[in-house]
């Protein structure tokens, strides 16, 4: 196990977390209205600046767990201060990393910005904490603790039905994480029955034996949770409601960030965890994965209002992911981390983009608004290139991970990834319809005179526009660092089930047959060069 | 220089990043020339490797470049690679090419225009996309060109935004495209499953092992491709709506271009489509159906650009009839063909239009050789190659093809003529009605007044007044017209320029030699030949005698043509109006009653119970939903237990 001297994912979970007790504790009167916000971005700035230290500290072709910090926290329960980050965790902590910053700056509050940012800040360190922890408690409690902060931005912020949202959003999730508990607490025992150890550490979990029904009824008790964080088809409901109301920084942070704790859960824990009931119960959850995807499409296509689009849009979206997920092959387990990764930008920028049109018209009903791109082009350009990522256009950084889960799934489940092929010509449909509403047609006054994206919010989504570019034509520093840490948690899953990988996924097929034949020849006949 | 091969692409990419940056500051026309310059640079860098290449000898000429691995995971290394061989050269010579053209035609034609770089910003970006969906060397490169070239078609068709019909043409075809690359990208997942790799290098060298089953289903789905982006039946209504975008770009992408990569597609996979006769077969048969059906909705329409857009369609049938003959040659020479007289068609039209003052309806326009001779003229060439009129490019063309369905099957030649004439017949209708005949444009109400014909047309911006007077075009737009007249005429060297040279030659290797056979003896293709003039001048001469005289013939314009044998329609019935109630129904009673409404529905039952216990409790709802939390948390870990202790 290497250790670094330097602990960085734990200062990594501090930064934020310290800095929101800071803006807490900045008096409001004393100081500029603006003093709050600075130190938020500040703060959220210098968490940035380590995640890209360990990102580049990141050693590349290493499958375990890296930068890792373990200290005892209580010691008669068991529990850790145990992070650690690999290949799957990397890169969800750098777009969190990223998104942050950018939340504060281009999502701004419209009151009590002290409040604001200090809630921000929190569920930053939250989220980190998540993304990072080895020890199932202290996820636990990262866990849980992402919601006060949303709870209270949804509440506080929201738009109309906020209190209704923030509710519902609240006890939904909280229902759920009740079964995760007394999951975790139910393997850690089980785990100490048959060592005598009582620990939470995941890395020694992952090795209890688990019958068959105790391995199902566990890996149904974590899932119950991560499905509802997630959200998968049927338990979506409380998102589009909680994505409307929210002010536009709730929603993108939910949306982009949040989102994928459910879909990290379920990777990092019930496949290290439950290897035998995830392929027990594979195909039911690829059967909701496809469900999700075309169900999530065909109600996009009936919304009118663009935050509610968006939101059914992203629940076909996390269909992809966990299709990929459940396919358990190279492919499509790497897609399925690296579309959290794309997901999280392109509705990220989404959601921005429809904030600031908020900002300038007060609506996102499709229908009031109407040739934007006449007074606002670089806004529609903006809107454009995130739309056709979204739709997984190839140069893009959408299709890279659309491509490698629908091929993932099809070498070892072929109809189900013939069934979600059918999604991506429907995701087509109601983006397409949302960009004509309010992009094109003869636009009334009011729309000649909507303002253009000004220099500020430019820059703002810059980062996110080249990030989506950059991810469609190079994606292999990134591919190169999942990889190794997926390879190694299928082989786990498929050592525990006497499973093996289909040719094709490792490589071993005609290709290497046809060795002979490398890139440098020619179709039909020899050639020359 | 073959190593220069990715200049191809890089220019063009560098004149769109250009444009991003500079475009408005460039403005016009400075926006249009520098677009123009990097295209036809681009075009010079292409001869220089085409030369380079004929000096390579061995028994395929070919050269891959491999620039940089794009998507590695585990066995799947998918590189962005570059091929280039006869085939790909071909494509990339006349799209660079015409591409050049059609710039500089585009720098007059859109003159004026509000949003003027941003044309040539999406122009440039299309050439850069069809360039590297033509030199990929797998499937999935070519597969970013594929979907790279249907968002610019997208983008450009609705580029006129402020227009509904061409905000809905571009998303029409946008979702047509979609369904083609659904069928595509399953292609390539099946592939990759059955050979590990999608290299057409390692496919081919691999298709014994794939299976008949799985070489015909991938034949087939990338069929559903191919019948999306080259308009074929049934996905092929799109293209009608797509000339709602500017005229150059109908030119450029919905008839020179972009349409024919599914041919390309074809021909690059023709190792597939040779093992598989079956996949064959079906193509042929699509490809004859396409081919007659459009021709036959080609003689009805009143748009000019509806007619050349219905005889694009037409074509790329009779091009995918050859394929699907096994004729790729034949195909590839009607493509490039097609690419010039076609091209030359659309500009000439544009050139009308823009004469015209948008005007676009032909029974508006007559008499125009007097006003605009040199559009006539080269219009004229345009008109009578792709008829079929010794000795212009498209007799020797169409008659390749003719032949190769002959020797197919006789019935698939029998249609492929009729389809001759009818080309014949609609295409001299639509210069009769336009060139000859009177000045109807000076009338103050339309002649045709049949409202149900115009519906789907574009608004025309002159109904009811008279046109002003039609001129002639400026040099940007003139020069391109004669270049492609001149190559449109003389298109037909080609075929027979020394035995040595001659296009067949070129490519042949690439269809690994075994192909292609000269059918048929020499006596026979005499035959076939002269008939096919006899029928070209027949069709000329019926169409012209009838429309010529007389703009108003309403017995030749059923309705059934005019709607585009109700496709449309047909569509819309079985798909998009019960699509749209699907939508309806999943988003007010599945989400909102059911899954919702379960959701809701456990709240309210906790609020009951609430209600009920409340002198025993403190009243908030939200302790409720949380003890009945709870209690479900604690049955569960009860049942857990008993289960690890039992």
């Amino acid at each position: 196990m290497s250790t670094t001297p330097f602990p960085f994912l734990t200062v990594l979970v501090l930064i934020p977390a310290v800095g929101a007790a800071v803006v807490a504790l900045i008096p409001r009167q004393r100081v500029a209205g603006w003093t709050h916000e600075a130190v938020g971005i500040a703060v959220s700035l210098v968490t940035l600046a380590v995640a890209v230290t360990v990102l580049v500290r990141f050693k590349t072709h290493f499958a375990g767990y890296q930068f890792i910090s373990d200290h005892i926290w209580a010691k008669s329960l068991g529990i850790h201060w145990s992070l650690g980050m690999d290949g799957i965790s990397l890169f969800l902590v750098m777009m969190a990393a990223i998104l942050f910053p950018l939340t504060l700056l281009g999502a701004r509050a419209k009151r009590d910005p002290r409040s604001f940012v200090a809630w921000v800040l929190l569920l930053e360190a939250a989220c980190l904490g998540s993304f990072v922890s080895l020890d199932l408690i202290l996820f636990f409690l990262f866990f849980e603790l992402t919601l006060v902060p949303t709870y209270f931005i949804i509440g506080g912020w929201g738009y109309a039905r906020r209190g209704y949202a923030a509710i519902k959003f609240f006890i939904y999730t909280f229902a759920g994480s009740a079964f995760l508990l007394v999951g975790m607490v139910a393997v850690a025992f089980l785990h100490q029955s048959q060592t005598g150890v009582l620990t939470f550490e995941l890395p020694a979990l992952m090795h209890t034996h688990l019958s068959g029904t105790a391995g199902v009824l566990l890996f149904v008790a974590f899932t119950a949770a991560f499905a509802v964080k997630a959200p998968i088809f049927p338990f979506h409901t409380w998102s589009p409601v909680a994505y409307t109301e929210a002010p536009t920084a709730g929603s993108v942070l939910l949306a982009s960030v949040m989102a994928k704790l459910g879909t990290y859960g379920i990777i990092r824990f019930d496949l290290n965890l439950f290897p035998q009931a995830t392929r027990t119960l594979t195909p039911v959850l690829l059967t909701l994965a496809v469900i999700g995807i075309l169900y999530g499409a065909v109600v996009a296509c009936a919304q009118r209002d663009l935050k509610r689009l968006v939101a059914f849009s992203s629940l076909a979206q996390l269909g992809f992911i966990v299709l990929g997920t459940f396919a358990l092959t190279s492919q499509g387990l790497t897609g399925a981390v690296i579309q959290m990764v794309n997901h999280g930008l392109i509705i990220a920028a989404l959601f921005l983009v429809i904030g600031w049109l908020y900002e300038r018209r007060k609506s996102w009903q499709a229908n009031e608004l109407k040739g934007l791109q006449w007074s606002a082009p670089v806004m529609a350009g903006v809107f454009t290139v995130v739309m056709l990522a979204s739709i997984g256009v190839p140069g893009l950084n959408g299709f890279i991970g659309e491509f490698l889960i629908l091929s993932g799934t099809f070498i070892v489940h072929r109809w189900w990834a013939v069934a979600a092929t059918f999604g991506i010509i429907i995701a087509a449909l109601y983006l397409l319809w949302a960009y004509q509403q309010v992009f094109h047609g003869e636009p009334t006054e009011r729309d000649k005179t909507t303002r253009d994206l000004a220099w500020s919010e430019r820059l703002i989504i810059a980062p996110l526009i080249i990030l989506i570019v950059f991810l469609g034509v190079y994606p292999k520093p990134v591919l190169d660092r999942i990889t190794p840490s997926v390879n190694q948690l299928i082989a786990h899953v498929d050592q525990a089930t006497h499973t093996h990988q289909p040719p094709v996924a490792t490589g071993q097929s005609a290709s290497t047959a046809a060795s002979g034949s490398d890139s440098g020849s020619t179709p039909g006949a020899g050639g020359a060069r | 220089m073959l190593h220069l091969t990715y200049l191809i692409i890089l220019l063009p990419l560098v004149g769109f990043a250009v444009q991003v940056l500079f475009g408005r500051r460039l403005g016009d026309p400075a926006a249009g020339a520098v677009a123009t310059i990097f295209v036809g640079a681009s075009f010079i860098v292409s001869v220089g490797v085409f030369f380079k290449l004929l000096t390579v000898h061995g028994a395929v000429r070919s050269f891959t470049q491999n620039l940089w691995t794009w998507i590695p995971v585990g066995g799947m290394q998918i590189h962005a690679g570059l091929y280039v061989d006869p085939l790909s050269m071909t494509m990339v010579l006349f799209v660079t090419g015409i591409s050049a053209l059609i710039h500089l035609y585009s720098i007059g034609y859109m003159k004026g225009d509000r949003d003027y770089p941003k044309f040539f910003l999406y122009l440039n970006l299309f050439v850069a996309s069809m360039l590297i969906l033509v030199l990929g060397n797998n499937l999935l490169v070519t597969y970013v060109g594929w979907e790279g070239v249907g968002t610019c078609s997208y983008l450009l068709v609705a580029f006129w935004f402020t227009r509904e019909t061409a905000a809905v043409a571009g998303k029409k075809a946008f979702i047509y495209n979609r369904i083609g690359d659904a069928g595509f990208i399953a292609a390539a997942f099946l592939t990759f499953d059955k050979v590990g790799s999608l290299d057409y290098s390692v496919i081919f060298a691999n298709v014994g092992k794939i299976g008949n089953a799985n070489i015909t289903a991938i034949c087939l789905l990338l069929m559903v491709g191919v019948a999306a982006k080259s308009a074929q039946i049934p996905l092929f209504p799109w293209l009608a709506d797509a000339m709602e975008g500017p005229t150059p770009v109908s030119a450029l992408i919905h008839a020179a271009t972009m349409v024919t990569a599914g041919v390309y597609l074809l021909c690059r996979v023709n190792p597939l489509l040779h093992a598989s006769p079956d996949a064959a077969w079906i193509v042929a048969l699509i490809g004859a159906a396409t081919a007659f059906v459009a021709a036959t909705i080609a003689c009805a329409q009143n748009d000019i650009k509806k007619v050349l857009a219905y005889s694009t369609v037409s074509q790329l049938g009779y091009m995918v009839l050859a394929i699907g003959a096994g004729a790729y040659e034949a195909a590839i020479f009607l493509m490039v063909a097609h690419a010039f007289f076609k091209g030359l068609l659309f500009l000439g039209s544009g050139s009308v239009i823009h004469g015209l003052h948008d005007e676009q309806d032909l029974k508006r326009m007559g008499n125009l050789r007097v006003y605009m001779p040199v559009t006539f003229v080269t219009f004229g060439i345009g008109w009578l190659a792709i008829a079929g009129v010794p000795p212009l490019s498209g007799f020797w063309a169409k008659g390749d093809v003719l032949e190769n369905a002959w020797a197919a099957h006789p019935a698939l030649w029998v249609v492929g003529i009729f389809t001759a004439l009818l080309t014949a017949y609609y295409m001299s209708r639509l210069t009769g009605l336009a060139f000859f005949g009177q000045d109807r444009w000076k009338n103050k109400v339309a002649i045709d007044a049949d409202a149900d014909a115009d519906a789907d047309m574009p608004d025309a911006h002159h109904a009811g007044g008279p046109i002003p007077e039609p001129h002639e075009s400026k040099w940007v737009m003139t020069v391109p017209l004669i270049v492609l007249a001149v190559l449109a005429a003389a298109g037909g060297v080609m075929a027979f320029v020394t035995p040595h040279l001659s296009l067949a030659r070129w490519v042949d290797p690439v269809f690994s030699g075994s192909l292609y056979d000269d059918h048929e003896t020499t006596s026979t293709i005499w035959k076939l030949s002269t008939l096919d003039a006899v029928v070209a001048v027949i069709g000329v001469f019926i169409g012209l005698r009838l429309w010529i005289t007389r703009a108003d013939r309403p017995k030749l314009e059923w309705a059934f043509l005019r709607h585009s044998w109700y496709f449309n329609e047909i569509f819309d019935a079985i798909i998009g109006r019960p699509g749209a109630r699907l939508a309806q129904f999943s988003s007010t009673v599945i989400e909102d009653k059911v899954i919702d409404g379960a959701v809701d529905g456990t709240g309210m039952l906790v609020r009951r119970t609430g209600m009920a216990l409340r002198r025993v409790q403190t009243g908030y709802v939200r302790n409720y939903a949380l003890w009945i939390v709870v209690g479900i948390v604690a049955l569960f870990g009860f049942m857990l237990t008993r289960m690890w202790w039992a």
